[in-house]
């Protein structure tokens, strides 16, 4: 896995409400397919997407075939400390992509 | 007097051919007729899928390839500067090969000539990052394709071609775009046919894809043979449409549905 975009505020208030947006490459392969030569594409897609905050799991989600190639998600959270936001996907393969994000608080 | 007859019925059929044409003020991006959810996809960088594809773009932007060891930033330098309003002139003419070169096939060259590196394959990942990274660069700038004296029997070729119906269904690509934009080909609205946002990212696609995978697309629609990829008909039609949308402001990446 490989190109990701993450979208947040690099700074936000003690308690206020911030949106987080998160893009990534990925073919979501369903393993509905058929490949050219009529045998199935084998199902590649990403199983599971964590957001944690200082370590603490604020957002998790369960993705199934259906959803379109290079998921977007998009979610709230409340800013609580200065600290990492750490987001991870999963695929079928079992290979994990992790990214962090600094946010600081005031 | 028969003669004369026939001179002005094909005066007057020159007359409609022309008139068909879509006058400047009612011309529209595929992005007016588009849904509100695509447009706000393309609004919103962190939301537009295309903008993965700058991402890998930038990236090769920087990395160097083939036997000379060079980068494009090694020559072209920052392309935020350099190549901005570089993708609205193409299609351009290269005097060596004696033909125009759409934005695909030039950083194909870039690669065999200055490079030493083979070419990207035709709608791989890495020839679509290059291409909307640089196209990106020209994003709100007007399209203004080159009108030197060389390139314009590649224009009427590609406007010629335009107007040729052809395939199964016997349509040619004015039929549509210029007679009947607005209206539903089955579910779909017929867009005018302006390309002002490539590379797409096309929902359809699930991935970003070129004007010449698009145009391949419309003929395969119409049932007739497509052209191969970079074909001097295909770059032709790339040539007359960028000619036909001059002055609109290009959008890379446009996501279309």
């Amino acid at each position: 896995m490989a190109r990701v975009l993450i979208n947040l505020p690099a700074r936000a208030k003690r308690g206020e409400v911030i949106e987080i947006k998160t893009l990534i490459a990925h073919v979501m392969e369903t393993g509905y397919r058929l490949g050219p030569t009529g045998v199935a594409i084998p199902r590649d897609i990403i199983q599971r997407f964590v957001c944690t905050y200082n370590g603490e799991k604020v957002f998790g989600a369960e993705l199934y075939p259906a959803i379109a190639a290079n998921p977007f998600i998009a979610f709230f959270t409340v800013a609580t400390e200065s600290g990492e936001i750490a987001f991870s996907w999963t695929d079928d393969r079992g290979q994990t992509q992790t990214e962090v994000r600094q946010i600081t608080v005031e | 007097m028969r003669a004369l007859l026939l001179a002005v019925i094909a005066a007057a059929a020159g007359a409609t051919a022309v008139a068909a044409e879509i006058a400047p003020a009612d011309r529209r991006s595929g992005y007016d007729f588009a849904g509100p959810e695509s447009r706000e996809m393309q609004d919103d960088d962190a939301a537009n899928p295309g903008m993965l594809g700058v991402l890998q773009g930038e990236t090769l932007w920087a990395t160097p390839a083939g036997t000379a060891g060079r980068s494009c930033a090694d020559c072209h330098g920052d392309a935020r500067a350099g190549m901005k309003g570089v993708a609205g002139r193409y299609p351009v003419f290269e005097p060596v090969l004696g033909r125009p070169l759409d934005l695909e096939m030039r950083i194909n060259r870039c690669r065999t000539e200055h490079q030493g590196a083979a070419p990207f394959a035709w709608e791989s990942e890495d020839l679509l990052a290059l291409t909307v990274f640089v196209s990106h660069q020209s994003r709100g700038q007007a399209i203004a394709p080159g009108d030197g004296a060389e390139l314009r029997p590649f224009v009427d070729l590609g406007s010629a071609l335009f107007r040729r119906r052809q395939g199964q269904l016997n349509l040619s690509c004015s039929r549509c775009h210029d007679d009947n934009w607005g209206k539903r080909l089955a579910g779909a609205v017929i867009p005018q046919a302006h390309p002002t946002g490539y590379p797409v990212y096309r929902l359809e696609w699930q991935s970003l894809g070129s004007l010449q995978r698009r145009l391949r697309n419309c003929m395969i629609g119409v049932r007739a043979e497509p052209y191969e990829y970079g074909a001097p008909e295909a770059v032709a039609l790339e040539l007359y449409l960028m000619k036909r949308a001059r002055g609109m402001p290009l959008e890379t990446p446009a996501v279309r549905p």
